[in-house]
């Protein structure tokens, strides 16, 4: 007699179809690229594509790239805690509005939050005299990179972490509190061991989309090579060069720096696995 | 050295949660806040804890002006409803905790803050679960972690919301019977709210009940019982009183018939 099929089971057919379109998506839409990347890469063999990085504009687009990940992630992961714990941990006025406002990054092009930048610190623009009279640069230059960085990349801690502190709710804080502890210290060891992995992941997001950001960069840089040119924009240039090569090298780097970053969530997620499930349950 | 809540006041945005709220319990006292939902007996519990801050009125504890003290230095010892312990610390850390933050002068050594976990451990009856973390225990031990830590702090008073919401039926009594004779042993002021009629007057040595932000009546169980002073007082009793299966209760309405 053959066997009726447990009732929370499906077909092996439908099974089998699900998995293959949700693989055969993935190979094709991320697997695939990325693999052409490496390839394309090493289509003038292995010593072009060393050599296409040790250009020194290329290794100057890394140190860029780098440089200004490094300054706007810590500053957006600062921000994003403070205003997850403002909108998550207390009511006030207008708390609807700051939402909004912190996914404004994600809804407005790249290349407009780029050009406001333009508009408020450019020479023509409403601070660039002031700032041409003091001697800063903002725009073509490492501070306009930087802004236009965090500003793209400002909602990827918070939006991490407000759903999560929200859940938490304010009783442990408030127990710290009845316990005698002062904000300080109920912050580092409740709130903050409370919410790590999330300040993590959305952290480790945020790098990534700020070492890969095009739009609002290339409209602040100015491209001038080995000064302004960031690691995606240096690509773009080697690619209208027509050093498809090189570009494709220096585009594996990046590619590289973003896989690094899934490793070291993965391998953190495999280290702390106790502890996080752990930290879930209730 | 009593409790005196004096014309306490809470208005939260477009409810007034407490209208004038007035108690007087002897020190050593377990008070039983006993209200329907929303009757206010949660907000003055924060208030006592100062978790919460009251709009006007006065209360007055050890001889302290008890809200003029930040929560923070009112050493209230707090049982919050879902307990709050904290999820990424073991069962010892977390009853350390007051302990640990206290400023490096007043902070005892590592081996006494030991030895006072120990202790409390001991007097919850969780002896060997120091090493647990909170989600690996029952309610009732969370429960009980949770009564530790708060008196790890050699609190003033203790505060507990509604402290056996979240147990079942049987755990319930098990733990009513020992937080009883824990507070005759340690003999801490004691507040707890509660809507459970049954648990306020079996528990209370006062009760007061709650109603719209005010104190209907304030007494001894057997007195509440036998003389309600207003109807509401009567009517949120004499039901559950009557349908009480626990025969403690209804002996207190028998002494009343003699």
């Amino acid at each position: 007699m053959k066997r009726p099929l447990a009732p929370t089971k499906d077909h092996w057919l439908v099974r089998w179809t699900l998995t293959l379109i949700a693989l055969g998506f993935i190979g094709l839409f991320l697997v695939l690229p990325l693999a052409v990347v490496f390839h394309d890469a090493l289509g003038d063999g292995l010593d072009a594509a060393l050599a296409a990085i040790r250009e020194p504009e290329a290794l100057a687009a890394v140190r860029l790239t780098i440089l200004a990940a490094a300054i706007a992630v810590p500053l957006n992961a600062v921000f994003g805690v403070a205003a997850s714990w403002a909108i998550a941990k207390f009511d006030f006025r207008g708390k609807g509005f700051l939402v909004t406002l912190i996914d404004l990054p994600f809804s407005v092009s790249p290349v407009v939050s780029g050009l406001v930048y333009v508009l408020v610190f450019g020479l023509q623009g409403w601070l660039g005299p002031w700032l041409a009279e003091h001697d800063i640069k903002v725009i073509f230059a490492l501070p306009g990179i930087v802004l236009a960085t965090i500003f793209v990349t400002f909602p990827f801690v918070a939006r991490e972490l407000i759903p999560l502190m929200t859940d938490q709710g304010r009783d442990e804080e408030e127990a710290a509190v009845s316990l005698g502890a002062n904000g300080w210290a109920t912050f580092r060891r409740v709130t903050l061991p409370n919410i790590k992995w999330g300040l993590l992941y959305g952290v480790l997001l945020c790098n990534a989309r700020a070492m890969g950001e095009f739009g609002a960069v290339s409209v602040v840089s100015g491209h001038i090579r080995g000064l302004t040119e960031t690691m995606p924009l240096h690509i773009e240039a080697l690619y209208n060069d027509y050093q498809y090569s090189a570009a494709f090298a220096v585009a594996s780097v990046l590619a590289l720096l973003a896989l690094v970053t899934l490793i070291l969530k993965s391998l953190l997620e495999w280290r702390f696995a106790d502890e996080i499930s752990a930290a879930h349950h209730h | 050295m009593s409790l005196v809540i004096e014309k306490v006041e809470k208005q939260f945005a477009d409810f007034a949660a407490l209208k004038g709220v007035s108690l007087t319990a002897p020190d050593g006292a377990f008070l039983a806040l006993l209200g329907p939902s929303g009757s206010g007996k949660t907000t003055l519990l924060r208030i006592l804890g100062g978790l919460e801050y009251a709009d006007l009125g006065h209360v007055s504890f050890a001889g302290l002006d008890w809200l003029t003290i930040p929560a923070r230095e009112r050493r209230a010892g707090f049982v919050f409803q879902q307990y709050a312990l904290f999820k990424h610390m073991t069962v010892a850390k977390n009853i350390a905790f007051g302990l640990e933050v206290r400023p490096a002068r007043q902070r005892p050594a590592r081996a006494e803050i030991k030895r006072r976990v120990e202790e409390l451990l001991a007097l919850v009856q969780l002896e060997g679960l120091g090493g647990r973390y909170p989600s690996q225990l029952s309610g009732g031990q969370r429960q009980r972690v949770a009564l530790a830590r708060a008196l790890a702090i050699e609190p003033r008073m203790l505060l507990l919301d509604e402290p056996f919401g979240a147990l079942d039926a049987k755990v319930r009594k098990e733990l009513r019977l020992w937080l009883k004779g824990l507070h005759t042993r340690v003999g801490l002021t004691t507040v707890f709210v509660t809507h459970d009629q049954e648990e306020a007057l079996e528990l209370g040595d006062l009760v007061a009940v709650m109603n719209e932000g005010k104190i209907e009546q304030i007494a001894a169980p057997e007195v509440l019982i036998n003389a309600p002073a207003t109807p509401f007082v009567a009517d949120f009793l004499e039901d559950a009183v009557a349908r009480s299966p626990n025969t403690n209760l209804r002996s207190l309405v028998r002494a009343r018939t003699k």
